[in-house]
């Protein structure tokens, strides 16, 4: 059968097109209209959703540090600024074949191959795209000229200024003052994450640390367009920061050259107080450092030289060198035997040049083999008689004794706001028990009596203790900022003052170490005899190494490093204080010849006006009374 | 019979007169005005997307010259002489791509241009976006409709050697809309619904096929980032989030133009290119992208006037497969960037940065032109 032949029809075809078409028609109007059903979902429905996504995307939020507070000396000198320092920084995604143009910079600054890895382990690390990377700082004017001249070279490459923490005094306030450094790691954990998003600088030492608080200030922030890759491209909104509170300090800087001056290239310990305020007038631990390299990160090979050196310039001698007070401590230990009652200025002591307790053999010597013969307390103090002292002591029994040196402030930290201060030690019976397992034997009451033995001090608890016989009592804890923007800082713990049953106790004790420099027989006499004003002091040796029983202490034998450290407190004028000042010469050896003139020589320099000749405001008639003790 | 044959030609006479410059140079009118407006909206919009680059505006304005220029061409040619020559043409295309698959340059991962240099540069598989329908139209309108299975299985062959070509490159959206196009020319010639329904009901396991054996993995995790893309936020899923923010945060009026946060500071990707309908709606909100989408339902509109207006059935069946292969550009590039559809490598119809795309689009309402505008209009009587 053959097939019937189809014919084409056009009029069927035709229509078979045209409803095909309105099928499709239909379909694209659905379709389309879905489309604006989705438009409608997504630009109105959800459009608080996106419109805060898209925002989000935008705007960033940039944190300001605050420019740190700065700091003066009592006269408005400045000690700590704040200078624009150079960095060089490169942004990966500018600099092209970034690899090639850290070695142009290499080959500009003349630098090393330890510069280049130095460089590319920087650019190395984490950041957001477009950050520039900071590969070198400090740029001196030289380098910044040369990379300036080879800027077309160098694409990508930017100086970029910020402002470093600057030290002008460099070493003569790097003990007290101390400086800032990175903040590292473990500082990161502790600090606020928000106040700290900007500020890559940090109180370490001193009062940089002590008051951190007040020197930060607050961090402020900026709203500022970016786009997809993280690049700023405009400010939105400005949050301006809070800058740091000023610091001014108690110290002079004068008198610290002075102090330092003084101690003439020694190793030492300088501390003068204005007594009448507690101001820290001067603060010198010799040697020192420069501050200004710790703060953009102190080189290896720097710091190891500070570190390893034989002379210790990082140990502050002032707050952390805890020393036996020595005879220094005699004053105060003659103030407690008269409050307490074991002795009366009348009391006299035969000296033979040594002293025995009852039923023991061993004996405790006299500085002076020969003895002094008959004392009483204010002989004692002026011929620093130790025989005196250990009777006194024996007679106080330790536990009087280490309440009445507590209250002179040995054994616990004095200071209102230095950093890590060190207590030092006052021993008791409680102490040597918990320390050692042992009873309290009487023979360690009598050298604490001539400040030997377990008792240690730094240089700044003999400087308040002396103040505090300058000041009869009187508890103003020492300090270094005179004022935080117009206030001065609060005492929030003080010390209980020292109330004796009868004032006048003060009087025997001071008169005695008056008479150190001014009487007949006094131990410092030749320096108070070139004094234009009257001084009150004590001298004191602190042992290095101990000496056998029955041994001398020969120098000729000793090595220099273990010679005895000399000791020194004062203040003057005697009726009047206005400064008291404690000097440690370390390995000095003796506290009359060689720490006592340093003394001497830092009064002078705040007494005294140009023409050597006590300044006015110093020179107030003394008391008739305290004169005719004096005879 | 003869007054009447008068008045015929009379009145032919009478309406050639009148024709006019337009209609003598083979141009449709409504289209080309329809065009002209979407090409300047286009340039609008590319101007702000590119980042006010005068650079791109003054490229794509040239390569919308170009196109115009083979619209008008094109529209010269008549039908008949058309379908003589698709056949060639056809083979031509597929060799090209033989080449193209063999020996074709790189360009983005995936090879589909044709270069010698200084002579020539394109992709073979835009010239089969017209060759495809025109092929798959020229077979069937000289067989009786609805097409019988053999019909369809020879055009459903004719269809899938480009199409499998084209994939290979790799090239998803072009290879579908390939596809479509020639689906297209069977759907408007008749084929029977059950088949279409047939056809639709075995997508689900050809899709689980693909998606072993065929998809790429960028193209697996296009897909896998439509259907989740916070699961990627800062990967693949990136594109997506951030083309919906841009067009959600423009609201119903937009941020005004050159306004827009999402694409001036670079956070939408392809923002000149594939994702500029996401610039469009962030800065002209949604009245704008309704507008535009209105300009595109019009061109729609008049390409199926044109089909069903066309005398021949090649012309009926290659128009309407441009038409409705057109409105897929539209759609999937739409419901892409809007997060309706998967990623697909679509550009928008006139407001997409690109030469070739435009050239090829343009050459498409050349066809339709062509197929309007030589009607013989005594054979009508």
């Amino acid at each position: 059968m053959p097939q019937p032949i189809r014919l084409k029809d056009h009029e069927k075809d035709a229509r078979l097109v045209r409803s095909r078409v309105i099928a499709g028609a239909v379909v694209v109007v659905a379709l389309i209209l879905a489309l604006v059903a989705r438009l409608y979902y997504l630009q109105v429905i959800q459009y608080e959703y996106h419109s805060t996504l898209s925002e989000n995307n935008r705007v960033h939020v940039q944190p300001i540090p605050p420019t740190r507070g700065l700091i003066f000396d009592r006269n408005g000198v400045i000690i700590a600024d704040n200078r624009p320092s150079f960095s060089l920084t490169v942004t990966r995604e500018r600099a092209g074949d970034w690899e090639q143009v850290l070695d142009i910079i290499v080959e500009v600054l003349e630098l090393t191959p330890d510069d280049r890895a130095l460089f590319e382990k920087r650019m190395k690390q984490g950041r957001r795209p477009f950050e520039p990377v900071p590969v070198l700082f400090e740029l001196s004017e030289d380098q910044i000229a040369r990379i300036a001249v080879n800027q077309f070279r160098l694409p990508g490459v930017e100086v970029a200024a910020q402002l470093v923490r600057h030290y002008p005094q460099k070493e003569h306030f790097a003990h007290s003052v101390g400086y800032v450094g990175r903040i590292n790691e473990q500082e990161l954990k502790k600090l606020d994450p928000v106040d700290y998003s900007g500020t890559h600088h940090i109180g370490k030492t001193g009062i940089e640390r002590f008051y951190e608080d007040q020197l930060h200030g607050q961090v402020g922030y900026e709203e500022v367009e970016t786009n997809a890759r993280g690049r700023v491209l405009r400010v939105l909104k400005r949050t301006d920061p809070t800058p740091g509170k000023d610091l001014t300090l108690t110290l002079d800087l004068k008198l610290q050259e002075a102090a330092e001056a003084a101690l003439g290239g020694r190793r030492g310990a300088v501390v003068a107080i204005e007594p009448a305020t507690g101001d820290v007038l001067a603060m010198v631990s010799q040697p020192s450092f420069n501050p200004n390299l710790f703060v953009t990160g102190i080189s290896f090979k720097d710091y190891a030289e500070l570190r390893d050196s034989i002379d210790r310039p990082l140990y502050n001698r002032v707050l952390r060198g805890l020393y036996p007070p020595g005879s220094t401590i005699k004053p105060m230990v003659a103030v407690a035997g008269l409050d307490a009652g074991v002795v009366t200025p009348a009391t006299r002591v035969f000296d033979p040049g040594f002293y025995q307790l009852p039923n023991y053999d061993h004996k405790y010597r006299n500085w002076n083999r020969s003895g002094d013969g008959w004392v009483n307390l204010e002989m004692a103090i002026m011929r620093s008689n130790d025989t005196y002292f250990y009777d006194l002591a024996h007679k106080m029994g330790i536990d009087r004794l280490h309440d009445y040196l507590s209250r002179f402030g040995i054994g616990q930290r004095v200071s209102l706001d230095m950093f890590e201060e060190a207590e030092g030690l006052m021993p008791s019976r409680d102490w040597k028990r918990a320390r050692y397992r042992q009873a309290w034997y009487p023979g360690e009451t009598l050298i604490l009596g001539i400040g030997q033995g377990y008792m240690q001090a730094t240089p700044l608890q003999l400087a308040q203790a002396t103040a505090l016989m300058a000041n009869r009592g009187k508890w103003i804890r020492p300090h270094l900022a005179k004022s935080i923007e117009g206030k001065p800082p609060v005492d929030e713990n003080p010390m209980p003052d020292i109330v004796l049953r009868d004032p006048k106790f003060w009087d025997y004790a001071r008169n005695g170490m008056e008479m150190v420099l001014h009487g007949p027989r006094g131990t410092a006499r030749k320096v108070g005899d070139s004094a234009v004003y009257r001084i009150a002091g004590k001298s004191g040796t602190a042992q290095v190494v101990a000496i056998k029983q029955g041994e001398k202490y020969d120098r000729s034998k000793v090595q220099e490093r273990h010679r005895d450290h000399a000791l020194f407190i004062g203040f003057a004028p005697a009726e009047n204080p206005e400064i008291a000042v404690a000097v440690m010469v370390e390995n000095g050896e003796s506290g009359s010849g060689v720490a006592a003139p340093v003394v001497k020589q830092v009064m002078d320099a705040w007494l005294l006006d140009e023409n050597g000749q006590l300044k006015p405001e110093f020179a107030e008639p003394r008391p008739a009374e305290v004169l005719a003790h004096e005879r | 019979m003869n007054g009447n044959f008068d008045r015929t030609l009379s009145s032919e006479d009478v309406m050639r007169r009148r024709a006019s410059l337009l209609q003598r140079m083979h141009i449709d009118g409504q289209l080309l005005l329809l065009l002209l407006l979407l090409a300047a909206g286009g340039l609008f919009v590319l101007y702000s997307a590119s980042g006010k680059s005068w650079d791109m505006l003054i490229k794509q304005a040239v390569s919308f010259g170009v196109g115009l220029t083979a619209m008008i061409v094109i529209a010269q040619l008549e039908p008949r002489f058309m379908a003589r020559w698709v056949p060639l043409a056809y083979l031509v295309g597929v060799g090209l791509l033989v080449v193209v698959d063999v020996m074709g340059h790189d360009a983005k991962g995936a090879t589909r241009w044709i270069n010698i240099p200084g002579v020539i540069r394109f992709q073979p598989s835009e010239f089969m976006k017209i060759i495809m329908p025109a092929t798959i139209a020229w077979y069937l309108a000289k067989r009786n409709l609805p097409p019988r299975l053999k019909h369809i299985a020879i055009s459903l062959a004719l269809i899938g050697v480009p199409f499998v070509l084209i994939l290979k490159q790799p090239d998803l959206g072009t290879s579908l809309l390939i596809l479509a196009s020639g689906a297209f020319v069977l759907f408007i010639a008749g084929l029977r619904w059950r088949w279409i329904l047939g056809a639709a009901a075995a997508v689900v396991p050809i899709a689980v096929g693909m998606w072993f054996f065929v998809l790429k993995q960028y193209q697996k995790q296009r897909v896998l980032t439509f259907l989740d893309p916070e699961s990627d936020p800062l990967g693949t899923g990136w594109n997506i989030i951030q083309s919906k923010a841009a067009i959600g945060s423009g609201g119903v009026f937009g941020k005004g133009w050159l306004l827009g946060t999402q694409s001036h500071l670079d956070f939408l990707p392809e923002s000149h290119t594939d994702f500029i309908i996401a610039v469009l709606g962030e800065e002209f909100g949604l009245v704008g992208v309704c507008l535009l989408l209105l300009i595109y339902l019009l061109l729609i509109g008049r390409g199926l006037v044109v089909t069903v207006q066309a005398q021949t059935l090649f012309g009926k069946l290659l128009a309407g497969s441009l038409t409705m292969t057109f409105f897929v550009y539209v759609f999937v590039n739409i419901g892409m960037v809007s997060g309706l559809l998967p990623v697909v490598g679509v550009p928008l119809p006139f407001i997409s940065y690109g030469g070739t795309s435009l050239v090829t689009l343009l050459s498409g309402f050349g066809v339709l032109m062509s197929i309007h505008t030589h009607r013989k209009w005594i054979a009508q009587v």
